[in-house]
């Protein structure tokens, strides 16, 4: 009763022509509201009409990912919801962030870009400038060197950490912008150079040096993400994008590039992302992102609810070219199965893995690895802490590994394998 | 002097070996320019030298971009006091946030990432300290505080005397602990893990 009710309220008011926007928004309210107050079983949105068109769009009620945020400070991070994605595209306001001074409020129209240093003609691009250039549009992922950084100790291995607190620091998108070498083809790039100083507008000036090859390469002065204008938190209204190299040098809110000869060896590429290595040594401009796996499903804090057939998924990429291919282990890496490979595979991009698996409802440890088409194949972390030793830090790219135990309940696993 | 050369040539060898860093990649541009473009767009403006000189802020190993101005350690002292201390502790190792003193040696590992431990050029403290430092005021430091900070940590990492000056001259000349430390990425791709 309470059903027909409703429906034949809503039904009146959305038919009304003379409603306005703002009258229609109260009265869908309203709408909703009995509609919750109906008893459970007596929602049936086949006989109530829905809401009309909206300006903005806005996740289904029961469907709300979120970054995770680790503190307030205004140098820090937040991670994307990996477990809670299909497919590859990352949704930018769920993209990670990783910022050194805060995220800062930058107007479009006046924001420039000046290009100079060893060129022939220094130059000041507005925004209008750049987006009258022919523009390109790519996938690629980006990925924090610093991820997964918390399953590297021997000694301090977790558990009870989920995909997006260990390895959140990743996310794909679509960026569109102007490729870099054609504005340098403007310029006029001098014989000699070999490097480039790219500056951030944000309150930390963030800087980073690039060699020039790159540069010339696939680099991107990207103002699109995903279809619209960057976000804030991406670099608005542009930045730096360098396909398949460590997140901090696609240098956001880009308001400067330095031509020169030689590394300007800024805080970013000395004190902080640089590896040691065993022996004394630490090594620097460690740009590429090699080839990496994770399992998204199942993991921590998932429980199977019961044996039979379940999929296992993930993500790979490769910051050398494409991913060819992906194995998934259920035995702890003693036994190897392909995984299916969602097509296209493009590079540079993640590339989504699956793998069909009929659960016995024993204790299994669930590892994958990712092969790349230069032939390299993600290492076991005894493989790291040989080649680099158990204290280096970043690039920490290594296998990792889920525990489902005979419950049904998945725990980080790595700790099993070392 | 004889410290400058030496910095060079180790910035030169780095970049050399940096050259190969696109190898395992496809040669072809993965965005072809049309075939009917023009030499030339010229969409953006020509930039004056005072525009650039404005936003051209940085500094060198060889000292390129150093200012006019220079420092004592005990005038560090003072500009510590008054903008670092509650980020960095009294004495550059109590924190809440980054240590930047320690003067540990590095054999098998650096200690931390602090100034004496870890930083292989003095002029990046300069270039840093003008950019992003203080945190919640970054660029209220003239010139010759920034100089006298600079001296002042430098002295509690142990690298300069407690009467040191810094100026564009003083500082690039000066030998960082770490400085030969630093190598360059070797991973190519392939079969071997690195």
């Amino acid at each position: 009763m309470d059903r027909s009710k409703l429906s034949r309220r809503a039904w009146l008011t959305t038919t009304s022509g003379v409603i306005a926007a703002g009258l229609l928004r109260t009265q869908t309210d309203a709408v909703r509201l009995e509609a919750q107050e109906a008893p459970e079983g007596l929602r049936d949105p086949s006989k109530v009409p829905g809401r009309p068109t909206s300006e903005v769009g806005a996740r289904a009620p029961g469907e709300q990912p979120s970054r995770l945020v680790r503190n307030q400070n205004l140098s820090s991070s937040s991670r994307t919801p990996l477990q809670d994605l299909n497919g590859t595209i990352t949704p930018a306001d769920l993209h990670f962030e990783r910022h050194h001074a805060g995220v800062p409020d930058i107007v479009a129209e006046d924001h420039e870009l000046l290009i100079h240093g060893m060129v022939d003609r220094p130059m000041m691009f507005r925004m209008a400038d750049l987006k009258r250039y022919p523009c390109a549009s790519q996938t690629y992922f980006l990925e924090c060197s610093g991820n997964g950084g918390g399953a590297y100790s021997r000694d301090r291995m977790p558990t009870d950490i989920t995909v997006q607190a260990l390895d959140g620091l990743l996310s794909t998108s679509e960026w569109t912008g102007l490729p870099l070498s054609w504005v340098l083809r403007e310029v006029g790039v001098r014989l000699g150079a070999s490097w480039m100083l790219a500056e951030g507008g944000d309150a930390a000036l963030m800087s980073r040096s690039v060699p020039l090859d790159k540069a010339m390469d696939d680099a991107l002065l990207a103002y699109g993400q995903n279809g619209e204008a960057i976000r804030p938190e991406q670099g608005y209204p542009l930045r730096l994008f360098l396909p398949g190299w460590e997140g901090n040098i696609s240098v956001k809110w880009l308001r400067r590039l330095e031509i020169t000869d030689r590394p300007t060896m800024t805080r970013d590429e000395t004190s902080k992302y640089t590896d040691p290595l065993r022996g004394g040594a630490a090594r620097q401009f460690s740009f590429v992102m090699d080839a990496k796996s994770v399992i998204t499903f199942p993991s921590y804090p998932y429980a199977l609810p019961d044996r039979g057939w379940w999929e296992i998924k993930g993500l790979a990429w490769t910051g050398r070219g494409r991913i060819t291919r992906v194995e998934v282990s259920t035995d702890g890496g003693r036994s190897w199965a392909d995984a299916q490979l969602q097509r296209p595979v493009l590079s540079k991009s993640t590339v989504r893995f699956r793998h069909l698996w009929e659960w016995s409802g024993r204790e299994a440890l669930i590892v994958s690895r990712a092969t790349d088409e230069t032939g390299y194949v993600q290492p076991t972390v005894h493989q790291l802490w040989d080649v680099r030793g158990e204290r280096t830090s970043y690039h920490q790219n290594h296998q990792r590994a889920w525990k489902v135990a005979s419950t049904g309940e998945v725990t980080f696993g790595l700790g099993d394998l070392v | 002097m004889k410290g400058l050369v030496a910095a060079g040539a180790s910035l030169i060898l780095v970049a050399c070996e940096m050259s190969g860093a696109g190898e395992g990649e496809g040669m072809e541009s993965p965005y072809p320019l049309p075939l009917e473009a023009p030499e030339r767009f010229s969409f953006g403006q020509d930039a004056s030298e005072d525009r650039i000189f404005l936003w051209d802020i940085d500094v060198r190993p060889d000292g390129e971009g150093l200012p006019q101005g220079s420092g004592t350690v005990q005038e560090g002292e003072a500009v510590y006091r008054t903008h670092c201390l509650v980020c960095h502790g009294p004495t550059g190792t109590e924190g809440p946030y980054h240590v930047l003193v320690g003067t540990a040696p590095w054999e098998e590992w650096p200690g931390s990432r602090t100034i004496g431990g870890y930083w292989p050029y003095a002029t990046t403290l300069y270039d840093f300290i003008r950019r992003a430092m203080p945190q919640l005021t970054p660029g209220i430091l003239t010139a010759n505080e920034t100089y006298a900070v600079v001296a002042y940590l430098l002295h509690l990492n142990g690298v300069v005397p407690d009467d040191a000056v810094m100026d564009a001259e003083a500082l690039p000349a000066v030998i960082m602990p770490a400085r030969d430390r630093f190598v360059a990425d070797d991973r190519r791709g392939g079969a071997e893990v690195r």
